[in-house]
């Protein structure tokens, strides 16, 4: 979620100087479209739900004390045979309130996505500014690499990953990890490749500036643009992916059902018209997916200096 | 050319047992498969034996040697849960797999090309908006909750089309397939489309994109001053041009498709290899499992090939590259 939080700067922390802050400009451009606006508002409203499940569902899923079997399968709007509550959403095959259950598994898909993004960016940019600012045998054997496995498509590695791996949160965040390190590398060296020419570095150069510190201090900020855009998509790629991989059973454990577990959940059931159980956790996975990706593709319109005017 | 593609196919062979090591390594690390396979009453020396007869008792080298040996005849081990060899069990499969990659693949370019060029042609207008806003719900759309809307919608309520299996098929060559008999295409449409969802919008959006640079090339102006009609301005001088990316993408992605429709066969329980890929793992079947990914991954690797070479004979370009890279 932090990555997330970084990117809503709608609130410039300190705007000194009106109009010169690149913050406030980024801002301003990054508004002018309504649709990115309406997604980043989207974005906010599921981050707020995730962060506040505890405190916001109406019953802890996941506590067997607050299920009743009684109320198992419940269609949308139907109330509780017990405690007379209305179930909004419904209620899956061992009566658990499927509103309580999307918001605690937003909870779960948006961390897994996150995490094995940040983790995969941190791995991808080193690897990246390292092929790129050493070149020769490192750049060849880091790139080579990258290329071979971009050469498969992601749900297969990381199938196959997950076969071998087993079970468990820890698990898929490696192999969604595994699977996306290369599009960083290949974007971070792309970009330092260009930037490294410029005369910003050679003046770095010529003031006899450290290695590292012309690498992390100079080359580095100018390589996060591009970097930022192809985050924010592989976020979105990671949880539709995770839910992908639960979905076919390969996941996460039944014990931590993120939104693909509730849905997979809800598969046997859809044949005798049950389908709120597997329908609407598709809605909140949809509704996620789309809303970080009318904010990507705000994004790159904003940070590409070919589209500047 | 020659030493192009033998360079090429040079790398292809290390790629695949670079990966035949790495899967068998991998998939070798899975559970204790014993446990599955004899009687749970069973005493230490029955399970001992068992061990032994399927070699599971020698180091892990020697098991990976021996499977080389093998695979090198044409020999992937003999399935723990069917007893049948597992390259016969892939290569049944396979054909479902198949025909379920390639009628996605007619779907998603018989659609995708069209609306993409109509976007291109006119990138402002209604219409190319409207064709953009579907690709981008498209790529956001969840493929296999798509499959299960479409069963929820289709199957069960208004119970028009079967919710699983391949239906009738017929013998094609000697192959059984779905798509010749009215049962079988009503059992095809569902699995295909869902399949083709992703690839369509992407088809959508290379076309656009390749189109909206096409008519800005004096070529096309040019046969435009010669006062052609704009059907064979579009239809001869455009999409001749624009097809070169297109045939690279559509050949790189059958090989996605094939990988995807894990997901689709698990949905619609299409019996193809995908299916039975999921359930080897959730049985520990090992060498079904080491099968299916050798089988894929030299499918993928034959079609990188072919698309490369194809590729630097269509456009000279990409091959002198490669040379002045080495």
């Amino acid at each position: 979620m932090s990555v997330v939080a970084e990117k809503t700067p709608q609130a410039p922390p300190a705007p000194l100087a009106r109009e010169q802050s690149p913050w406030r400009r980024f801002a301003a451009e990054f508004a002018e479209s309504r649709l990115a606006l309406f997604g980043l508002a989207m974005l906010v409203v599921i981050v707020a739900i995730a962060v506040l499940a505890p405190w916001i569902s109406p019953q802890n899923p996941y506590d067997l004390a607050q299920l009743d079997v009684m109320d198992s399968k419940l269609p949308p709007g139907e109330h509780s045979a017990t405690t007379g509550k209305p179930y909004w959403l419904g209620t899956d095959d061992q009566g658990r309130d499927m509103l309580s259950g999307i918001f605690y598994g937003l909870r779960i898909s948006l961390v897994v996505g996150v995490t094995s993004t940040v983790i995969a960016l941190a791995i991808g940019l080193a690897l990246g500014l390292a092929a790129a600012y050493f070149g020769g045998r490192v750049d060849a054997i880091i790139m080579r690499i990258a290329d071979i496995q971009l050469s498969f498509p992601a749900i297969l590695i990381a199938l196959v990953l997950l076969a071998v791996l087993g079970q468990g949160v820890d698990k898929i965040i490696v192999s969604l990890v595994t699977v996306q390190w290369a599009y960083y590398a290949r974007t971070v060296r792309s970009a330092a490749l260009v930037e490294r020419q410029k005369e910003y570095i050679e003046a770095a150069r010529v003031l006899a500036l450290s290695r590292p510190r012309i690498v992390l201090r100079h080359l580095l900020p100018n390589c996060l643009p591009p970097l930022i855009v192809v985050a924010t998509v592989q976020v979105a790629h990671a949880i539709q992916l995770e839910a992908a991989l639960s979905f076919l059973g390969l996941g996460l454990p039944i014990t931590e059902p993120s939104i693909g577990l509730l849905i997979s959940n809800g598969f046997q059931y859809l044949l005798s018209g049950k389908y709120w159980i597997s329908f609407y956790p598709g809605v909140a996975l949809l509704l996620t997916i789309v809303a970080i990706n009318l904010v990507a593709d705000q994004l790159r319109d904003v940070l590409n200096p070919r589209l500047k005017k | 050319m020659l030493a192009f593609a033998i360079r090429r196919l040079g790398q292809s062979l290390f790629v695949l047992v670079v990966m035949s090591f790495l899967v068998f390594l991998g998939v070798y690390a899975i559970g204790n498969p014993i446990e599955l396979l004899v009687n749970p009453q069973a005493d230490a020396v029955e399970r001992a034996r068992a061990t032994a007869a399927l070699g599971l008792d020698r180091p892990m080298l020697e098991q990976y040697g021996v499977f080389l040996s093998k695979a090198a005849h044409g020999d992937l081990g003999r399935s723990f849960v069917f007893n049948v060899p597992a390259i016969q069990l892939i290569l049944q499969k396979l054909p479902a797999t198949l025909e379920l990659a390639f009628a996605a693949m007619v779907i998603a370019i018989a659609i995708g090309i069209p609306l993409g060029l109509a976007a291109g042609l006119r990138p402002n207008s209604y219409i190319g908006r409207t064709i953009m806003a579907g690709s981008i719900l498209g790529f956001s759309l969840p493929s296999f909750w798509v499959g299960l809307v479409l069963i929820m919608v289709f199957s069960v309520q208004l119970g028009w089309l079967p919710p699983n299996g391949r239906g009738e098929t017929v013998l094609l060559l000697g192959v059984p397939v779905s798509f010749l008999t009215w049962d079988g295409l009503r059992h095809l449409a569902m699995p295909a489309l869902n399949l083709a969802l992703f690839k369509l919008s992407l088809l959508v959006r290379l076309t656009r994109a390749s189109t909206r640079e096409a008519v800005l090339q004096d070529y096309v102006k040019f046969a435009r001053a010669k006062g052609l009609s704009p059907r064979r301005v579009i239809g001869v001088h455009v999409l001749k041009n624009i097809m070169i990316p297109i045939v690279t993408v559509i050949g790189l992605e059958l090989g996605s498709v094939i990988a995807f429709a894990i997901i689709t066969e698990s949905i619609f329980a299409w019996p193809g290899s995908g299916k039975l890929l999921i359930d080897s793992i959730n049985q520990l079947d090992r060498p079904v499992i080491v099968a299916y990914l050798l089988v894929i991954v030299t499918i993928f690797i034959a079609i990188n090939f072919v698309v490369d070479v194809l590729y630097s004979v269509l456009d000279p370009r990409v091959r002198l590259g490669a040379a002045a890279a080495h």
